[in-house]
């Protein structure tokens, strides 16, 4: 499904949480969403997933608002960090009603993603651990199979190996079946090689949307003299730099090759570092 | 088949460069199957359209022939194919590293070349 997002502004009372975003997402790909705390990342996925409406500008989903939409909204699941689910209804019963809810629901899917998470069918939300809600949290969105699955930080108290276990059948599902699938999480490590295409939000601005693996080919940290590192990042847009004992090291847009042919040294960003550095460099 | 991969470059190339080495070593033969797209996107937890690039640009270089519903396979000539390429980025990718470290550390020709043979009789 294409989703546009058009001149997208929120404020709430005196603060920007979106301001003036525009962007398309023309494939299913999986996305990964990025950003500080109180970059907009969570409104962005409440307005897109029409939990709320943006207070100017719109996003359309295959051309329509997804805001009270119901045909929409059966293709688009939200899994957010936390109260996802009612605490006094049964495991069983979210199950079920999920179900009900999404045309492509696979329950197939659930019943095989319980027995991996070993989760109790008949214990109440409340009764849960932290790790168990975000178990089925993750087991919702995966089954509901929607065109456009959300996935807000969804695992909080879960540990590596069912993080590891949910990275896997994530692939796997997406493998067999192409769907949207937008990641936001602060854990960028152990997921950014599963990412296509990267957005980075900061104050309510997009900064930064690529693929993943243009990024990987064209940032990198250059080091050597200041004199040297001046010379080559001249009219190159530098991310951020810092200086030590007359060395210099620029992260900057531009490749490793073009580095090293220039006779610097130079090694790649991970996807975590360079988020980090564009985030200082706009907040300063 | 390395471990893991290194997050600072591009996958694609990464995954073309694995396969390559095992052909190159022989450790997949002409005509042998190797590991699909989904193969090696379960493997290293990596986007499937990734490792789909690596592989198809081997295609694109007769190193690999798709066979449909059956999968990927080296082709008969991927071996010289790719000791052709190796040895032109031999050069850029091993020379003018070396000499520009020699030159840092100020090691004259005559040394450097010295070095070189003694690098040859360690081999023998």
């Amino acid at each position: 499904m294409k989703i546009e997002v058009k001149d997208v502004s929120k404020k709430y009372k005196d603060t920007n949480a979106l301001d003036n975003v525009s962007f398309t997402l023309n494939e299913p790909k999986i996305y990964g969403l990025l950003g500080r705390n109180g970059a907009g990342k969570t409104t962005f996925m409440e307005i897109l997933s029409g939990q709320i409406l943006a207070s100017e500008g719109q996003i359309l989903i295959d051309g329509e608002p997804p805001f009270d939409n119901q045909r929409l909204t059966e293709a688009i699941c939200l899994i957010k960090e936390g109260n996802n689910f009612k605490r006094d209804l049964k495991v069983k019963n979210v199950l079920r009603i999920y179900s009900y809810f999404y045309p492509t629901w696979d329950q197939g899917l659930a019943d095989e993603l319980i027995a991996e998470y070993n989760l109790n069918l008949n214990a109440k939300v409340k009764a849960l651990s932290k790790g168990m809600v975000s178990a089925l949290g993750i087991i919702v969105g995966l089954a509901s199979k929607a065109p456009i699955t959300i996935f807000d930080e969804p695992y909080i108290g879960l540990d590596a190996a069912a993080r590891k276990k949910f990275y896997e059948i994530l692939l796997e599902e997406y493998e067999s079946e192409k769907r949207t699938i937008i990641f936001s999480t602060h854990l960028i490590d152990e997921v950014s090689l599963m990412f296509e295409e990267v957005l980075i939000l900061q104050d309510g601005k997009l900064v930064l949307k690529e693929e993943a693996e243009e990024l990987r080919n064209n940032t990198c940290a250059v080091s050597g003299t200041v004199q040297d590192v001046e010379e080559f990042v001249k009219g190159k847009e530098v991310i951020q730099s810092k200086n030590l004992a007359g060395m210099m090291t620029a992260y900057v847009y531009g490749s490793i090759e073009q580095a090293k042919s220039a006779g610097l040294s130079a090694e790649g960003i991970p996807i975590q570092e360079l988020m980090i550095y564009l985030t200082e460099k706009k907040g300063a | 088949m390395k471990n893991q991969l290194d997050e600072t470059k591009p996958i694609f190339l990464q995954i073309k460069e694995q396969l390559e080495d095992s052909v190159i070593n022989e450790s997949v033969k002409p005509g042998e199957r190797v590991p699909s797209t989904n193969e090696f996107a379960g493997y290293y937890q990596i986007n499937p359209a990734t490792a789909a690039k690596g592989i198809n640009e081997l295609v694109n270089e007769g190193i690999l022939v798709k066979r449909r519903g059956v999968g990927m396979f080296v082709t008969e000539h991927a071996k010289t194919i790719l000791i052709k390429k190796r040895k032109k980025t031999f050069y850029e990718n091993y020379m003018l590293p070396l000499k520009s470290e020699a030159n840092k550390l100020n090691i004259s020709r005559e040394e450097l070349l010295e070095m070189v043979e003694r690098g040859e009789t360690y081999e023998n």
